[in-house]
């Protein structure tokens, strides 16, 4: 089997057994397929991509084709006890709306975000000159799926505009955790966020 | 794609069975209230039913299907109305699945439908034949499924009118059906829709032979029937689909200008016109078109409230290029099953070839269906 993405393992390590996920963006499914098989949750994707939803249904997973941006509308209030967006969250046309709707449907939000200000990015703006294409920005572009383009930084202060409470965040190099400096040496950020404010336990 | 069936391994020789129930008094009653009996179900079967009875899917006809779902009759050539989606290796596998089809309440096909001889006059119904819905079409298949020896199906399946079934399937009997796959459908049917099977129906009766409905035995109103047909075959048909298969192009053989048939699509619609009076009785046609017609699976009301607690899965499908059947109508359902938490995949095929892709688009559908009734099939093992 294929190595498990140590950000895979992070969301894993989160989730309660048995809860319900929504996995928005659910891509092929590996990382939902795991939390089925790991830890029993009842899971549900939502994916644009044609081939992705195929290789959804062949792993038995139950997967709405659309996207993101009107897929959450229908869903009641706390629908969910997850609510994730790995990777896709700078893929949405409004942010703002995708996250309101997503705490508003899940108990909690998982977000994972590519970080822009990676020293690597950071080096081939100010040396090349030019848009930066890394391991976690792998898109040249003029063929980039990401509409948005946020920093670690960036995504702590816009939720402190919004009050949304960062209650755990994770930070991956390209192999391993990343605890210093983040905002300058992690490739993605990992948010567990929510609306409600939780006494602190 | 067609021309190739003989190649691939089928069902093999098949033939249509018969079984008879709801005889009088009580009949089968039905939702008008009307009771019908007694009623006969024509239907062939695929595969077989496994030691704990667990394997067996019902696949329903759309407005002009049959029983003859897969496999051939002994001596014909054509084989069933979906033999690329049932048969050895296929998307309803008769090496692991028992496939049962039947030809729907109201049919023309060996089912009892107008043409059907009513036992109280000795003469075929015509327009005596009760008013029948999707439910009752349902109702009689219950029925069969009983006579069968099913008590639970794996699945439900069907496109089009057949999509309507499965959906009214796990609405009635929820407790029966394990998964439902309802396929280039709506949960109700829309003005548009109702409109081009009202143009449909006034040819018919429009036609003087259908005398009205009292038909058999003389000149069939075939003219009125082929009219209808050529009609739904537009609607079935996408206009790139319609530009690949006809283009602009004139027939070979056509005529000197006198409104006979020019162009290659007026040909084909025509060709399809008058052949269907030899395997479609026009008062089926009449009443089918109306149960289609009457279908409201929610009637009115939230789908998603009627869900609710449903524990069977959905596969939904549908097509980029159905006019007829559009998108949002699977799309309205998928959304019901998301409210309801009812499990649910929703999937939109691309494809060019409008209403009529539930027909040809095999791989994709099959690619989507087996995996799907392999992990319906694996929840029942764990289960």
């Amino acid at each position: 089997m294929d190595l498990i993405r140590p950000d895979y393992l992070a969301i894993l390590d989160l989730i309660f057994p048995g809860s319900s996920v929504l996995d928005l963006g659910c891509g092929n499914g590996d990382l939902l397929a795991l939390l089925e098989k790991e830890r029993k949750v009842r899971g549900q994707g939502i994916e644009i991509d044609d081939e992705a939803v195929f290789n959804c249904v062949a792993k038995g997973l139950n997967v709405f084709h659309g996207d993101i941006d009107t897929g959450l509308s229908e869903y009641g209030d706390r629908s969910f006890d997850y609510v994730i967006l790995n990777q896709t969250f700078q893929q949405v046309r409004k942010p703002d709306t995708v996250l309101q709707e997503a705490m508003r449907v899940g108990e909690r939000v998982i977000i994972g975000i590519p970080n822009f200000a990676h020293i690597d990015a950071r080096f081939q703006i100010f040396f090349k000159g030019k848009t930066p294409v890394t391991p976690s920005l792998p898109y040249e572009w003029h063929d980039t799926p990401n509409l948005h383009f946020l920093s670690i930084l960036d995504f702590y202060e816009y939720c402190k505009q919004r009050d949304i409470t960062i209650k755990e965040t994770f930070f991956f190099g390209a192999h391993r955790k990343v605890r210093f400096l983040p905002n300058l040496f992690a490739r993605t950020g990992i948010f567990i966020i929510s609306k409600i404010q939780e006494a602190i336990t | 794609m067609k021309e190739n069936v003989s190649k691939h391994k089928t069902a093999g020789v098949v033939e249509t069975q018969y079984y008879t129930f709801a005889y009088p008094p009580d009949g089968l009653e039905l939702e008008s209230g009307a009771r019908l009996g007694p009623v006969t179900l024509a239907y062939e079967t695929y595969g077989t039913l496994n030691e704990n009875r667990s394997n067996a899917i019902l696949a329903l006809h759309a407005l002009s299907g049959d029983a003859h779902a897969a496999g051939f009759h002994e001596g014909e050539k054509e084989p069933g109305w979906w033999d690329n989606m049932i048969g050895p290796g296929k998307a309803f596998d008769t090496d692991k699945y028992f496939i049962i089809c039947s030809n729907v309440l109201g049919g023309c096909k060996g089912s009892t439908g107008p043409s059907s001889v009513n036992p109280e006059t000795g003469r075929p119904y015509g327009l005596d034949f009760p008013i029948i819905t999707i439910k009752d079409m349902v109702n009689a298949q219950h029925n069969l499924i009983d006579h069968l020896g099913v008590n639970r199906l794996l699945s439900v399946t069907g496109g089009s009118m057949g999509g309507m079934q499965a959906l009214q399937w796990v609405v009635s009997y929820p407790e029966r059906v394990r998964s439902v796959i309802p396929i280039a459908t709506t949960a109700n049917h829309s003005p548009q829709q109702i409109a081009f099977n009202e143009v449909g129906r006034q040819a018919i009766m429009a036609d003087p032979n259908w005398n009205d409905g009292n038909y058999y035995g003389r000149e069939l109103p075939a003219k009125g029937l082929g009219v209808a047909r050529m009609v739904g075959h537009i609607t079935y048909m996408s206009d790139v689909s319609m530009n690949d298969k006809f283009g602009r192009r004139f027939r070979s053989n056509a005529k000197p200008f006198k409104f006979s048939p020019e162009f290659e699509v007026e040909g084909y619609l025509q060709y399809r016109g008058d052949n269907f009076i030899k395997r479609f009785d026009p008062n089926s046609y009449l009443y089918i078109t109306k149960a289609i017609d009457y279908f409201d699976l929610a009637n009115g009301k939230g789908m998603h409230e009627l869900l609710k607690g449903i524990m069977s899965r959905f596969l939904i499908i549908a097509f980029k290029s159905d006019w007829l059947y559009p998108a949002y109508q699977s799309q309205e359902i998928a959304r019901a099953c998301k409210l309801a938490g009812v499990e649910a995949i929703y999937c939109e095929l691309n494809s060019a070839y409008g209403h009529d892709a539930f027909l040809v688009e095999v791989e994709e559908q099959s690619r989507l269906i087996k995996h799907f009734l392999r992990s319906v099939t694996r929840g029942l093992n764990q289960a």
